[in-house]
């Protein structure tokens, strides 16, 4: 399977099952349109038929037998040989939870999927025995895993931090003994930060989310406090302060774009502007008949906002000014292995989340969902059936992504979102789904560019008047 | 399997 598309100059071709991503010259792209899974040396005479008037037919041959080459080697029309790996993911541990540390919030965001705060099951905050049991459970559950990953959440974390740094403290305090170690994150609204905050965060956390949606009156139309204000000019100050004093541990600037403000590279390029450059800004998650939401027919102009932006990125890089935006970010040679790619986000297998009252769910987007509850830490209970279906609901068993050229990169997508939209975990969401492919075709198209614009030897190149010297 | 960095709108790193 191929995908093969044009943007912004570029013909470009995935090769899905290998991997490899090929830039093609005009005659190329063309000549790629005659091809299949069952290439033959030879070329079809359609292909001269249908292209003689438009190309020189010793310049065909030469095309095709570029492609034949490419296909010779692997690298085109790669066969599929992954679904025999899927079973391997039904043994895999927990290795990784999100904490909701809180459920409760200063803020009251119009687009919360966490119902403001208190994902509906009333307003409350972790006990720090209910989070020892939280660690615990990790821990007993994670097999030979010595990588475990924590990730603070609500709710708004830092209304519970006593607890945040009490949790760390005895993790800290027994991972040596279980050859574990430990990796905290953090998601905050930044109302409460503090330099004490500030100090611990850096140290403690590999890497926090630090939430703002970009300029004030975008940020401030859905992201208020109880009585209706506006949080940008309380928390932009603090996000200044912790990311100038965090050196070079990871952190996100975290958006949401919603139908209200599809123009959001002007909130990428504001967040720059305020001295942020690990940047990410996503699309609401809520019910398509809220009037906020992403719907169908925003897609056009959301998918022609992604092109802005990726060529906003590919400008700024050229004359050395940089930022990173989470979507487009791809490593095309030291990716993920393919195991990974099947398992994806590990939902309700590898990934959990737990509440304040210890109910355990797949993932912090079914907390709520009383259907989706695994079990408890307080009882003892752990649903290993749940976690069974869980694991096999990989590319292979969603009809809509095994035949999908994006398979590899979204991994079968969010079971949450599929849940919520369409009902059903194995069925994917339409539009979650185009606006992934969107950012991929952006994503590989910027390494495309900076490919181009970076000197490259002569020596890569095989002849004079050759492709990379004609560009 | 040793990380799991959105919190909605998942992609796999």
């Amino acid at each position: 399977m191929i995908h093969k598309y044009k943007l912004n100059g570029y013909n470009i071709c995935l090769d899905v099952h290998s991997g490899a991503v090929h830039v093609l010259d005009d005659i190329t792209y063309d000549v790629l349109e005659f091809c299949s899974e069952n290439m033959t040396e030879d070329p079809p005479e359609e292909m001269y038929a249908a292209l003689s008037d438009k190309y020189d037919r010793n310049d065909l041959t030469e095309a095709y037998e570029a492609l034949y080459e490419l296909y010779d080697m692997g690298q085109l029309f790669s066969p599929d040989d992954y679904e025999q790996f899927a079973d391997l993911m039904t043994k895999a541990p927990i290795k990784s939870m999100c904490i909701n540390i809180s459920h409760d919030c200063n803020l009251r965001c119009e687009y919360c999927f966490a119902a403001k705060g208190d994902f509906g099951q009333g307003r409350c905050l972790m006990s720090l025995n209910t989070a020892k049991k939280a660690i615990d459970f990790i821990i007993a559950n994670s097999g030979t895993r010595h990588n475990l990953e924590v990730d603070f959440f609500g709710g708004e974390p830092l209304m519970n931090f006593d607890v945040v740094k009490q949790t760390v403290e005895y993790a800290r305090s027994i991972e040596k003994q279980h050859n574990k170690n430990f990796r905290f994150t953090i998601t905050t609204n930044g109302l409460l930060l503090d330099d004490e905050k500030i100090d611990f965060i850096n140290r403690e956390m590999h890497n926090c989310v630090l939430s703002l949606d970009g300029r004030k009156e975008v940020n401030d139309k859905l992201r208020v406090t109880p009585n209706g204000k506006g949080c940008y000019d309380i928390i932009v100050p603090k996000y200044q302060k912790l990311v100038s004093r965090r050196g070079d541990k990871d952190y996100y600037i975290r958006g949401t774009f919603t139908t209200f403000s599809k123009d959001f590279t002007a909130d990428v390029l504001h967040m720059k502007e305020l001295g942020f450059e690990q940047l990410s800004i996503e699309p609401v998650v809520s019910d398509p008949k809220l009037d906020y939401s992403i719907k169908e027919n925003d897609l056009p102009m959301v998918f022609n906002e992604y092109e802005r932006l990726a060529k906003t990125l590919i400008d700024m890089r050229k004359r050395g000014e940089y930022f990173n935006f989470f979507h487009f970010m791809i490593d095309l040679d030291q990716g993920p292995c393919a195991i990974k790619r099947l398992r994806g986000c590990g939902c309700g297998n590898e990934y959990v989340a737990v509440t304040p009252q210890g109910d355990i769910y797949p993932c912090h987007q079914f907390v709520g969902e009383e259907q989706w509850k695994m079990g408890n830490l307080n009882d003892g209970t752990f649903d290993q059936d749940m976690k069974l279906r869980f694991a096999r609901a990989n590319v292979y068993s969603k009809e809509n992504c095994k035949n999908c050229w994006a398979k590899f990169y979204c991994s079968g997508g969010c079971n949450a979102n599929n849940y919520q939209y369409e009902g059903n975990i194995l069925k994917s969401h339409k539009v979650g789904c185009e606006l992934e492919k969107k950012r991929l075709e952006c994503a590989i198209m910027i390494k495309a560019a900076l490919a181009d614009f970076q000197d490259e030897p002569k020596s890569a190149c095989d002849g004079e008047d050759c492709f990379t010297e004609c560009r | 399997g040793e990380q799991a960095s959105c919190k909605t709108s998942c992609t796999v790193q």
